[in-house]
């Protein structure tokens, strides 16, 4: 995609040292003609070094189209029309990657920022065995000769706990359980050494057991290689687990941003709240004879991101909204110094 | 069999609406046979949720699809009110359709797109005869306030709904034909937590209000400890531990349903549960381990393990376990 915007590296203040990514105020939409769909429309959130901040949402709540635009991936007609993406390179530098050149942009895919997804099958090329495509994203990066970049590949599958390595380079994608090829996009995506992974629903289609292999082991490489990950998920559980803060979106903005503990003990979102309530809890909604009581379910149902409402987009649903929320949209507004929300009456949560 | 829980005979308790015995199921493949679902026995009482869960290939959906016979059973049985359904021909089959339902995870590929919501929920009504002309349709705007639908989306096409209300639909056709029992598949599985929540207390208000029997198919073990009454765990075809649901829950004494709990993520940062990562994958059903199917996974697996299918053992009421060593182990339990 072709970006304009001059000066896009000048922004050598405009970060702090603990901060690997800053996206302020993003704007991406899908122009169809004469409708446009906001998919992003004024995202806001911090990814601190070596920390997780979790992206959590419902579907179309724009969370997978903010990772592509960081990534910048997205598919025609998606384009990034506003705001910025202060990413800090290893070297130092920041830069823009909203309006960076492609030829710039290839550079830092894979290096400095990798991507997993949901389903491996999307990165992973079913005509390779697993060995030739990390080899090939290491010496896509840096000039090593095909013996080196092998046993660096063996190492990659090694660190991401694949029993017997060597057999497994050798073997292909479909030869492997889906919680093996997800090790192994992860090697992928982690054989150049990225400061930040971006992770899109990594466990969502695995089981539970497998899910909890695949967040240990992610938290590990964290502990142990210092990257930073923005993880990408609807699940509020896997949120608990494996985020230091989350950002919560809703209709394509991030609502609310806060440390882990912060937000699940005192969200300081209406919509946070109702999400929190929404979900089944035996202890809070079963008495002690077994009765249940019934969940709470958000009233109505998503905005259509090619119609927001012109206030605050949750205000239809909301229980506090007043005539103020309707017609305003909230700015980011600070609950406490590390609590951001976009509530005008976050004081009464 | 042996099963220290159940009676292999017919249950005489009244309360029984289904009860399954000994159920299997064997599919021929190109790679050999593969015992789907592996003498499974249970009872669902009048008025229940059942929740039978398990990971991908514990074979709980083909156990649910056996009992309606939309895959036929290899043996077993499943007396539902008196009468054998397995060893029923076809034709005396067709009334107990009616009494039995299913609902599916995902609304939108078993709703016929090219059919109006009138005509898909009509269709159940004309198949077992139970209603013409002004009372049909009576019955099917009935039907749709009945699930939270209005009577205007008669005319809509599958696709013009969301994913909730698809998922309304599909109940709505189930309910058309007064069923008493409902079978159903992962329904809120698709669902985003929200909607997710709108639904689950549908399913519990129609419980109520028609007395309906249900067995609530699921792998989110959140959801069901909240919904269902009793539980089954499934692990590749065989049952682990079942049990009331609150007491499996508070005392899991088998070692994967303990890994599993373990294992469920849940919304609390301040959870630091007992971590139980089970290592490796869930065997190919292709090649199941030998004994205790379990055995490859399990942290405590002795010798023995790989010896003998392990028999259920009654640990409290109604409460039973598949593990031989399940007494030794629960003493290391206690917390």
């Amino acid at each position: 995609m072709a970006m304009s915007t001059p000066n896009a590296d000048n922004h050598p203040d405009a970060l702090a040292d603990d901060i690997v990514l800053r996206a302020e105020d993003l704007r991406t939409h899908f122009i169809m003609g004469t409708r446009t769909a906001k998919s992003v429309d004024g995202v806001t959130l911090t990814v601190r070094r070596g920390q997780t901040l979790a992206v959590v949402g419902e579907s179309g709540s724009g969370k997978s189209v903010t990772s592509l635009s960081i990534m910048r991936l997205l598919s025609h007609p998606g384009r990034i029309v506003g705001g910025r993406l202060l990413y800090r390179m290893r070297d130092g530098g920041v830069v823009d990657l909203a309006t960076l050149s492609d030829k710039r942009m290839r550079a830092i895919r894979g290096k400095e920022i990798a991507m997993i997804f949901q389903e491996p099958m999307t990165s992973l090329n079913p005509l390779y065995t697993v060995g030739d495509q990390i080899m090939e994203m290491i010496r896509l990066h840096e000039p090593i000769s095909r013996h080196e970049a092998r046993i660096r590949a063996r190492r990659m599958l090694e660190l991401v706990e694949i029993p017997a390595p060597d057999k497994r380079l050798d073997q292909y994608p479909h030869e492997m359980s889906g919680g093996m090829r997800q090790r192994v996009m992860i090697a992928l995506a982690l054989a150049c050494n990225p400061a930040l992974l971006i992770a899109d629903e990594p466990t969502t289609a695995l089981d539970v057991t497998i899910q909890a292999q695949i967040l240990d082991l992610m938290r590990r490489l964290q502990r142990e290689i210092g990257m930073s990950i923005l993880f990408v998920t609807h699940n509020l559980g896997v949120v608990a687990e494996i985020a230091h803060e989350v950002a919560v979106m809703y209709a394509g903005r991030v609502v609310e941003q806060a440390p882990v503990h912060d937000l699940f003990a005192r969200p300081r979102h209406p919509y946070t709240k109702g999400l929190l309530a929404c979900i089944p809890d035996a202890k809070r909604d079963r008495a002690e004879d077994g009765t249940r009581k019934m969940l709470n379910p958000i009233p109505g149902s998503v905005p259509s991101v090619l119609a927001l409402p012109a206030g605050c987009a949750y205000a239809p649903r909301c229980p506090l909204a007043e005539a103020h929320c309707e017609s305003v949209p909230p700015d980011l507004l600070n609950a406490s110094p590390e609590h951001l929300t976009r509530c005008w009456r976050h004081e009464l949560l | 069999m042996t099963d220290t829980t159940h009676t292999t005979q017919a249950p005489d308790d009244a309360d029984i609406l289904l009860s399954v015995r000994g159920l299997s199921k064997q599919f021929l493949t190109g790679s050999g046979p593969v015992k789907a679902v592996e003498d499974i026995s249970f009872d669902v009482r009048r008025g229940q949720i059942v929740g039978i869960v398990g990971e991908s290939g514990s074979g709980k959906t083909t156990a649910g699809r056996c009992l309606l016979r939309l895959v036929e059973p290899s043996s077993g049985k499943a007396i539902f009110d008196g009468v054998d359904l397995f060893s029923l021909p076809e034709k005396a089959l067709r009334a107990y359709r009616r009494r039995l339902q299913i609902i599916f995870q995902d609304p939108y590929s078993s709703l016929n797109p090219r059919m109006r919501v009138r005509d898909i929920i009509g269709e159940a009504i004309d198949t077992h005869g139970l209603a013409k002309g002004a009372a049909r349709q009576a019955r099917i705007e009935e039907l749709l306030t009945r699930v939270g639908l209005s009577p205007e989306h008669a005319s809509r096409y599958p696709n013009e709904f969301s994913g909730g209300q698809r998922q309304r639909v599909g109940i709505a056709r189930a309910l058309a034909v007064e069923p008493e029992l409902i079978i159903a598949d992962e329904p809120v599985s698709a669902l985003d937590v929200s909607v997710q929540a709108q639904v689950l207390n549908l399913i519990q208000e129609l419980q109520r209000e028609l007395g309906l029997t249900m067995i609530f198919i699921s792998h989110d073990l959140t959801v069901v400890e909240y919904l269902c009454d009793e539980i089954v765990v499934l692990y590749l075809g065989r049952i682990m531990e079942q049990g009331p649901a609150r007491s499996v829950y508070a005392k899991p004494r088998h070692p994967y349903t303990r890994a599993l709990l373990a294992t469920a993520p849940v919304p609390d940062p301040n959870v630091r549960r007992e971590r139980v990562i089970l290592q490796g994958d869930i065997p190919s059903p292709l090649d199941p381990p030998s004994g205790c199917v379990f055995r490859t996974r399990c942290p405590h697996a002795i010798a023995a393990c790989a010896e003998t299918v392990p028999t259920r053992e009654t640990v409290g009421p109604g409460h039973s376990v598949a593990c031989i060593r399940q007494a030794e182990l629960a003493e290391t339990y206690q917390d």
